[in-house]
């Protein structure tokens, strides 16, 4: 792999809650190279919003606790930074995009001074230039009328207008790295479309790398260079897009893919794969999906059955599988597909 | 879950918030001392000993003597009947008062819950202390006119209470259902709605007769409520405030058993809506 | 925002006909009508009080026409003669009395808000650090205290013990001879401890209030993309979570009115201060029945009042609430 702008190692993250710790995330580790999109999908709940939140450190803590890895930022690990240095790192080098356009803006402040903020708090510049930059902003995201909305508050604004605004204010100091997450999910179908190919033109303009949290794995194919797949709180697959969509190796990719109807984009919910996901404060050893897994499942079947001398898949309820390497670039984690055609290479 | 079961539950988390208990505990200490006030002082609470004028407090006195040498400890424990008697019987008053308001506003609907909510803000509108000593000045004071004064001002949020409660449980399912089966309003006013806004009116309660007692003693204090001879923790006070230079005793220990009674009520209230409603705890 | 003070007034028109009937009702509820009761129970309402009184209230007529006719003196705020010797009309009585009596509690509110707000935020904030606990017990502490108790035992310090404070009146005797700055120094050391007790019970309220509003502010969305901005914290909590928390706060404050003149009838009486509340009191005491339904009248007016400011406080600070004035 080439140039790392943003590397997270083994990330653990657990809450501290009334009826004890609650794990989040079991060892996170994705890369993301300068100027690249990379999706992160899977259900809610597995861990996606705490990556994403983990890498800005906007987890308030407590309740949460990082209990190890690093995030490194070209290099320099973001976690010990104290919390001055980690409020010039936010916005300047790594900014967000949140998901509810209705919520994230302050109702008491225009959306104006919202964006100017951005400027102001880096100390970009003054205040009277930070206000001319917002309008400007607010014009390259193409919001109508930009100079008389950057007077407006946010509840005078559509959901697609405000999402722009959250736009702008992102991009405002041209991070090197933007993190969306679901961006669209809470917009309009066609205003969903109208936004991603306005972050898809920004990046390319601005040269920025984007990491896409999504449920949508439309959106996925479409937009992401790489996409990484969760599932509570691991990364169980990860592989250039055009790769992970041609030979998914993870069961639980493959769940996903197989029940797509097509692969339009716009599918707001992801397909259904039988069973539930099990509670997060309770997770049994071995492996997360085993209760879900088809090649688990048959084998298991086989060896009540008396059909198999012996449990192939035993291992599946002791052991967490690790990453392995498939193809270039193309990792999972899965006893039976390491079993399977690992060996092959 | 059964009611039974929930009932259990809640009194299972009261008994484990420690603060809730401690309250407890004062306000029931209080009641003991009402219940057998002869056990805890031997003197009379109205005897006068013009030897004894404002003594301070001693051996035979433990709590000093008042302007007029009467034992502060006797009159203290005699009070305290008083002062607790007022303060649950003002309270039941507004909570009858509210209950039937809330409940015909919110189960009607329409122009009668327009016409009583209005009643309500304009009730607000008064200064509640000043509503009080206005009908005060009209029907004087007595132990009597007192409870009944503080209890038809105060039942305002207890209205509004029972109101929200009861236009909330008018839409459930099971209201539906008892209407169904032929169940007249009186039957599902008082048998299907009431019993489930118990539990906010028992904090509602619980806090409001913190509230009376301190309005009582405010007046006794003021020399508008409970009237002398007759003892009450707040026309003790009085006599504090005129002795204040020469009587520190006269002031401080009748004002720490309202106080202390007041925080009880407090926490126990503050307890039991925890209890009712985990989810608010630490607000 | 003109248009919205003059929607919000009239809406409270019906509430001025209630608080009057009401008004109207207490005084002709005492048995026997106003003139029986001020003639059985007060020795000062004689021959010719009783006939004064009668025009007054023309006790002949109807009672809807009664009604009127009072109504249309109220409106005049003609409250009729005062029955203490003096025996001067009751407004005049009254409005030399009201100056007092709003500063007092205007700058009790303003010490309420300047105290409780910060403490409110910084529990917020630090929550379930050790201030967090502290100011939290204090609370209920204050929740508890009887105001006047408070007030007895701060005069006992302050006043008695190390004689720091004077305990009565608003001015000392020589004030007059002082100068200016020792006027104002006299001035302020009589406010001191009434100011404090009128604020006692709204200090902590308020702070309780304003500490849940923040917790719940904090976890908002727009809290998380002030801080993804890269903004330090002291300005995400000032600027964007603390003004949306004290929004509710304007509207507390102008609840807190009733609340604020009642107990100025506590702490005048307390302090010997003369203002409104001492001379309800003393109305109260010498059955002055004018006085009491005048004061009583005032005082509702007043608490509608300062629902109608907070009201027109919260529209001008709330953007969200449309007022007319263009974006």
């Amino acid at each position: 792999m080439t140039e790392r702008l943003l590397d997270v190692r083994s990330l653990r993250v657990a809450f501290e809650t009334e009826q004890g710790t609650v794990r989040a995330l079991f060892g996170v580790s994705f890369s993301v190279a300068p100027g690249e999109t990379v999706g992160l999908v899977g259900e809610s709940g597995c861990g996606k919003t705490v990556t994403a939140l983990s890498i800005l450190r906007l987890l308030p803590s407590p309740p949460s606790k990082v209990e190890g890895g690093e995030i490194l930022l070209r290099g320099e690990n973001l976690l010990p930074l104290p919390e001055k240095r980690m409020c010039d790192v936010r916005g300047k080098a790594i900014s967000m995009i949140f998901q509810e356009p209705m919520s994230s803006l302050n109702p008491v402040l225009t959306v104006g001074e919202q964006v100017a903020e951005v400027f102001t708090a880096h100390g970009v510049c003054g205040k009277r230039e930070a206000a001319e930059r917002a309008v400007a902003w607010l014009r390259k995201v193409r919001m109508p009328d930009a100079s008389l909305r950057a007077r407006e508050y946010p509840h005078q604004m559509s959901g697609g207008m405000r999402q722009r605004a959250m736009i702008a204010m992102a991009l405002a100091l041209s991070p090197s790295l933007v993190i969306a997450d679901e961006p669209t999910t809470a917009l309009d179908v066609t205003i969903q479309a109208q936004i991603m190919a306005l972050l898809q033109e920004m990046r390319e303009q601005e040269r920025m790398a984007v990491l896409l949290i999504t449920h949508d794995l439309g959106v996925v194919h479409d937009f992401a260079d790489r996409t990484a797949i969760m599932y509570l709180g691991r990364i169980v697959e990860i592989a250039p897009t055009r790769d992970l969509f041609a030979d998914p190796i993870h069961p639980y990719t493959q769940g996903l893919l197989a029940s797509l109807p097509g692969k339009q984009p716009g599918m707001k919910r992801l397909p259904s794969i039988p069973g539930t996901v099990p509670d997060l404060s309770a997770v049994p050893p071995g492996c997360p999906f085993a209760d879900r897994c088809p090649f688990r499942q048959a084998a298991f079947a086989r060896f009540r059955s008396g059909e198999a001398p012996a449990d192939s898949l035993e291992i599946c309820d002791r052991e967490d599988p690790p990453l392995f390497e498939y193809a270039p670039g193309h990792l999972a984690a899965c006893h039976y597909q390491r079993a399977a055609r690992g060996e092959a290479r | 879950m059964t009611a039974h079961s929930i009932f259990r539950e809640t009194l299972r988390r009261l008994a484990r918030n420690p603060l809730a208990m401690a309250g407890g505990a004062v306000i029931l200490f209080f009641f003991v001392l009402a219940l057998f006030p002869s056990v805890f002082s031997g003197h009379d609470p109205n005897r006068i000993d013009i030897l004894k004028i404002l003594a301070s407090p001693s051996e035979s006195h433990p709590l000093g003597t008042d302007d007029l040498g009467r034992d502060v400890l006797a009159r203290m424990v005699h009070g305290a009947r008083i002062s607790l008697s007022v303060g649950f019987v003002a309270e039941s008053i507004a909570i009858g008062i509210g209950l039937v308001i809330g409940l015909l506003a919110g189960y009607y609907g329409g122009r009668v819950d327009s016409v009583l909510m209005r009643f309500v803000d304009i009730m607000l509108c008064f200064p509640t202390f000043f509503l009080i000593l206005a009908v005060i000045a009209f029907i004087g004071p007595s132990i009597w006119n007192i409870m009944f004064i503080i209890g038809v001002t105060g039942w305002m949020g207890v209205a509004r209470l029972v109101r929200a409660e009861t236009l909330s449980l008018k839409e459930r399912d099971f209201i539906s259902a008892a209407r169904a089966q032929g169940a007249g309003t009186g039957r599902i006013m008082f048998r299907h709605i009431l019993p489930n806004t118990l539990a906010p009116i028992l904090v509602a309660a619980t806090l409001g007769v913190a509230g009376a007692i301190l309005v009582e003693s405010g007046l006794s204090f003021l020399g508008i409520g409970v009237q002398p001879p007759t003892p009450s923790w707040g026309n003790i006070l009085t006599a504090g405030k005129d002795n204040i230079e020469f009587a520190w005793w006269l002031s401080l220990y009748p004002g720490l058993a309202i106080f202390l009674t007041v925080l009880g009520y407090n926490l126990l209230g503050e307890g039991i809506r925890d209890a009712v409603d985990p989810r608010l705890k630490g607000r | 925002m003109y248009r919205y003070i003059v929607r919000r007034v009239l809406i409270s028109v019906p509430l001025l006909i209630g608080i009057s009937l009401i008004t109207f009702g207490v005084i002709n509820m005492a048995p026997g009508g106003p003139i029986g009761i001020s003639s059985d129970l007060n020795p000062k309402a004689t021959a010719e009080y009783r006939e004064r009184l009668k025009a007054y209230y023309g006790l002949d007529r109807p009672i809807y026409v009664r009604y009127g006719q009072w109504l249309g003196r109220m409106a005049v705020l003609d409250f009729g003669d005062s029955f203490s010797p003096d025996g001067r009309k009751v407004w005049d009585k009254i409005r030399e009395r009201i100056p007092v009596t709003l500063s007092i509690n205007l700058l009790s509110m303003a010490t309420i808000f300047l105290i409780a707000v910060p403490i409110g935020i910084y529990s917020a904030v630090r929550k379930g650090s050790l201030f967090d606990r502290i100011a939290t017990v204090t609370v209920f502490t204050g929740f508890a205290v009887p105001t006047f108790w408070l007030a007895l035992l701060l005069m006992i310090l302050f006043g008695v013990h190390l004689g720091w404070l004077p305990i009565s009146g608003l001015v000392s005797l020589e004030h007059d001879s002082l100068p200016l700055a020792g006027r104002v120094a006299d001035r302020a050391k009589h406010l001191v401890l009434p100011i404090f007790l009128a604020g006692f019970g709204g200090l902590a309220g308020i702070s309780r209030y304003m500490r849940s509003n923040m917790l719940e502010v904090i976890r908002q969305d727009y809290v998380a993309t002030a801080r993804a901005k890269g903004l330090p914290e002291r300005k995400v909590v000032f600027r964007h979570a603390m003004r949306n928390a004290l929004l509710p706060v304007i509207t507390i404050l102008g609840l807190s009115v009733p609340d604020l003149l009642g107990g100025s009838v506590i702490f005048e009486t307390i302090f010997a201060i003369p203002g409104m509340g001492q001379l309800f009191y003393q109305g109260v005491m010498s059955r002055d029945y004018p006085l009491i339904m005048g004061i009583l009248t005032i005082g509702a007016f007043l608490t509608l009042l300062g629902n109608i400011l907070a009201d027109v406080g919260y529209a001008l600070a709330d953007p969200r609430i449309n007022t007319g004035r263009t974006g």
